[in-house]
């Protein structure tokens, strides 16, 4: 199924066949990464550096008395200490009013005042000449706190009798939704229809609760700072960010910085996957730097890195679903509770509204989302964020439903596939999609059509949604005499492949080779706005960028034409790296003649394209699960995966493929073996890779792709992001494949061997 | 914090010479003292992989070994890989097979995947899962890695097709 993408006529690229898109090569940045030489933030190196360390609470709710870190400074060695008290004070922070709620929560995010919300919570940081001594000397810290009973059960923290998280003398100083409790941060409602007369016209109606607990991002490379203030006041830090201009507006904000005076250099990341969107370090390392007067490094522990930073929302879902005896969805009704952990963040609970059922046509619907606080590290996004918590409970329900009335589950989900035009529960609109394609082609898999049978074997089959991103991004572009481009993008490459990714549309745009473009990752001193690579953008977004400067480097070098011709420029025209004028039909320059006569006919060719396109391309994943279960220890063994998607236009189908695996990998790991697991006290047990237990190679199988191409009408090439929406069938599938290897409906994860010997009644 | 420990050892086929804490790991010596920086530390306590590397030929996590313990020893790591200027098969398969996305697991991946073909030059997929076990990949699913390391004693066993006797077999 290989499509071809609409073309745009402004595009002056030839629709088909593409030269570089669609190609397989290998990625240049890889070679580093292969030899040890990959620039990484941990390895950052200045002269002089101190080490930073941070204090943490050891409690998961308390108020703080006292600290003293006058013992710590006094510890030869040690060059600072720093707490809130280095950032504002209330009168500082004060709008005319009162203190914003908001301000206050994001500078005791980085460092604790009044209260400590989570055990890990920053209260206080030194920098000293070794970390050993740094270590040392947050012992020397004195923090008197007054410890509260910590608020951890989603449910218990949304009453209205619950003890506020955020107080100001004894009063919640947030607003909550009527007939909520103080806890409750943000409400989200989507109604479409009359969900009550369609439940009434449904045959069967089921109602189903579900939990899914904390995850983590589990990125290898902990989280990192080094930061050096230069003479004119200005910081630079070296950061493994995801998104360097965030952590420039954290840090500017943070230390009461113009914007423009903090230089962030984003590092090649180990790994991200949501994670590495929120800053932690890096304002608090600027922090140390300007105190001590030298440069400092903080690296977290992975005790740190799982207890204070931002993983994934917490749930509890209830969703109810009518049918009618011919496999029609009549009507659909779901409550989300989502934790935000310690503080407001972004609202899970709306993305997960958002992402709720989303590749089916709903008649009626109803969807009540909220964010709850609880006394746990704040959330943040884990790929796909809230959209595989909500996977697990739709597709769970729709394959109980269509098993109740007896109808083969995907016939089921075909005949209420959203297509073109179908409205989501809250109103907008389809553009072209290709969930029916992506389910068709699933059916049409060696794998579906062979049957698999045995005892405690079981296939499981379900699909996944995730909207995409778009959000600004910026490229710059400048041609060289040789013909060489240098291309610089605002995006940070994960490790997706980005760079590639954008360097072969800049190609095929420019019509010349690939080799030709040189890719590199600008810091926010020399490039332009560009949001963090987040929510499968980049190749879409970053790319239009691309595209948009590498048409007008082509315009600009056609002046260039028209001026050695001596013709007017409107009748110059470029196509397959050739530019012609229409005066006379002999005179063709290439483009590297073009560029060779740059420098001797005008100004420097470099341009700069900012985009925020709004033409996102949602997509949907079908995956195909065979399991076996050994029912004396309740452990899954996957045999066999295939996971089918809507990957729009394939830019690299190599790295798409890489994309997929590993998205499959961490939705196994969800599905079977990863949660966060709190004591009563709020404190974190599992800490470490030993127990808090990702995948290893030996628990997966090799994983079959299949890519179909349903170009997004919205991007030049038909792009749509491909890296999360295959995080999100695969526990919804496993517990599917567990019903029919078991008999058993599994509503919880991770669905461990614990959790499954106990639905299956052999333990309690 | 004790008086400094000399060190002399061979790593990567050089004579060194450093001086480093009694408490410091073989991890931190790499990558602090002697600049070696592409081994990695994902978690330091010897459950991600990161920072595997070779002593005297052996799998170890450079972060559960002394820097003090090296003293005489033989070390290898990601740099001494290709270290003639020339890629390793086994890098070279690692990029040929995409097997590589953030790349920070990569340097320990590689290395285990060294030790692995070193003792077993035609394993199965299985052995593969089995030996690697010890080094976490969060980006790739280890599919393509699986794919590069059996790709990679492919062309390992052409280019060396007169095994020696003797050498053992992997578990």
């Amino acid at each position: 199924m290989n499509k071809k993408a609409d073309q745009d006529p402004a595009a002056g690229t030839p629709t088909a066949p593409y030269k570089v898109i669609g190609s397989r090569p290998m990625a240049q940045d890889a070679v580093d990464k292969a030899r040890g030489r990959a620039d990484c933030a941990t390895n950052v190196k200045l002269p002089g550096m101190l080490h930073g360390r941070i204090l943490r609470s050891p409690h998961a709710h308390a108020r703080v008395l006292s600290m003293d870190t006058s013992r710590a400074e006094a510890l030869p060695g040690v060059l600072a200490a720093a707490t809130w008290k280095d950032l504002w004070t209330a009168d500082e922070l004060a709008s005319p009013e009162k203190v914003s709620p908001d301000r206050k929560h994001f500078r005791d995010t980085y460092l604790a005042s009044d209260k400590v919300l989570y055990c890990g919570h920053p209260v206080a940081a030194v920098a000293a000449t070794d970390p050993w001594l740094a270590e040392e000397a947050l012992k020397l810290i004195e923090v008197r706190y007054e410890v509260l009973r910590p608020i951890l059960d989603p449910h218990l923290a949304a009453g209205e009798a619950s003890p506020f998280l955020h107080e100001e003398a004894g009063a919640n100083v947030l607003e909550s939704p009527p007939g909520m409790g103080g806890n409750v941060t943000g409400r989200t409602e989507r109604i479409k229809g009359d969900p009550e007369k369609g439940f009434a016209e449904a045959d069967i109606v089921i109602e189903r609760e579900f939990r899914v607990p904390t995850v983590h991002q589990g990125y290898l490379e902990p989280q990192v700072a080094v930061a050096s203030w230069t003479s004119d006041r200005s910081v630079k830090l070296w950061s493994a960010t995801q998104g360097a201009f965030y952590v420039r507006r954290d840090a500017a904000e943070l230390l009461r910085l113009a914007v423009a005076k903090v230089k962030v250099i984003p590092m090649e990341p180990g790994g991200a996957f949501g994670g590495r969107n929120n800053s932690f370090l890096e304002p608090v390392a600027a922090l140390l730097a300007r105190k001590a007067g030298r440069p400092v490094r903080m690296i977290m522990t992975r005790a740190e890195v799982f207890e204070a930073t931002c993983p994934s929302s917490g749930c509890f879902m209830r969703l109810k679903m009518g049918a009618t005896r011919e496999g029609k969805i009549t009507a659909a009704a779901a409550y989300l509770l989502f934790e935000s952990g310690a503080y407001p963040s972004m609202t899970w609970a709306s993305r997960a509204a958002d992402c709720m059922l989303a590749p089916y046509d709903i008649p009626n619907g109803r969807i009540d989302a909220y964010d709850v606080l609880v006394n746990k590290p704040k959330s943040g996004a884990y790929r796909a964020p809230s959209a595989t918590q909500v996977t697990f409970a739709y597709e769970s329900v729709i394959d109980e439903i269509s098993g109740l009335i007896g109808m083969d589950p995907m016939a089921f989900r075909l005949k209420n596939a959203a297509r073109e035009g179908t409205l989501r529960i809250g109103g907008a609109a389809y553009p072209r999609v290709g969930f029916v394609e992506t389910m068709q082609a699933a059916m049409e898999t060696e794998h579906y059509k062979t049957p698999f049978e045995g005892p405690f074997r079981g296939r499981g089959v379900a699909c996944g949604w995730w909207p995409n991103n778009g959000l600004p991004s910026t490229c710059s572009m400048g041609v060289n005499p040789d013909g060489s481009v240098n291309l610089t993008m605002g995006s940070v490459d994960l490790g997706s492949n980005a760079r590639t990714a954008v360097a072969m549309q800049t190609a095929e745009a420019l019509s010349i080779p690939l080799g030709d473009v040189h890719v590199h990752v600008g810091d926010t001193d020399t490039i332009g706005y560009t949001a963090t690579s987040g929510g499968s953008r980049t190749t879409f977004s970053t790319g239009i960028a691309a595209i948009e400067a590498a048409r007008e480097l082509l315009r600009r070098m056609g002046e260039r034409a028209a001026l050695i011709w001596k013709v007017d420029s409107s009748t110059v025209s470029h196509a397959e790296g050739v530019f012609t004028t229409s005066t006379d039909p002999a005179k063709r320059l290439t483009f590297k003649a073009v560029a060779a006569k740059v420098l001797t006919t005008g100004s420097p060719l470099f341009v700069t394209a900012s985009v925020d396109p709004k033409g996102v391309g949602s997509a949907m994943a079908t995956h195909i699960v065979d399991l076996e279960v050994d029912p004396e220890t309740g452990k899954v063994t996957i045999l066999r995966y295939t996971a089918i998607q809507d990957v729009g236009k394939a830019i690299h189908p190599v790295h798409i493929e890489g994309q997929i695996h590993g998205a499959v990998g961490q939705g196994i790991g969800r599905a079977l073996s990863e949660g966060y697991q709190f004591d009563d006290q709020g404190k974190l047990l599992n800490r470490t890779f030993l127990d808090y237990r990702m995948p290893t190679m030996a628990d997966l199988p090799l994983i079959e792709t299949v890519l179909v191409e349903v170009p997004n009408p919205g991007h030049p090439y038909g792009v749509r992001g491909v890296a999360e929406p295959p995080v999100t069938p695969p526990p919804a599938a496993i517990a599917i494949a567990l019903h029919r290897a078991l008999g058993i409906r599994m509503n919880e994860l991770p669905m461990s061997p614990e959790a499954i010997l106990r639905k299956m009644g052999i333990i309690q | 914090m004790g008086s400094k420990v000399r060190v002399e050892a061979s790593v990567n086929g050089e004579k060194v010479d450093f001086l480093c804490d009694p408490r410091q790991s073989l991890l931190e010596c790499l990558r602090d003292v002697l600049n070696l920086t592409g081994t990695k530390e994902g978690c330091n306590d010897g459950n991600c992989g990161a920072c595997s590397v070779l002593l005297n030929g052996r799998l170890v996590n450079a972060c559960l070994v002394l820097g003090a313990e090296i003293d005489g020893q033989e070390v290898t790591t990601v740099e001494g890989l290709s270290a003639s200027g020339q890629l390793h098969p086994l890098q070279q398969a690692f990029l040929d097979n995409a097997a590589i996305q953030c790349g920070y697991c990569t340097p320990g991946m590689l290395m285990a995947a060294k030790a692995l073909l070193d003792r077993n030059p035609d394993p199965t997929e299985q052995q593969i899962r089995f030996w690697m076990a010890g080094n976490l990949c969060r980006c790739t699913g280890y599919d393509k890695i699986v794919r590069a390391v059996m790709d990679a004693a492919a062309r390992l066993r052409e280019s060396r097709p007169n095994r020696q006797e003797g050498e053992e077999a992997a578990t």
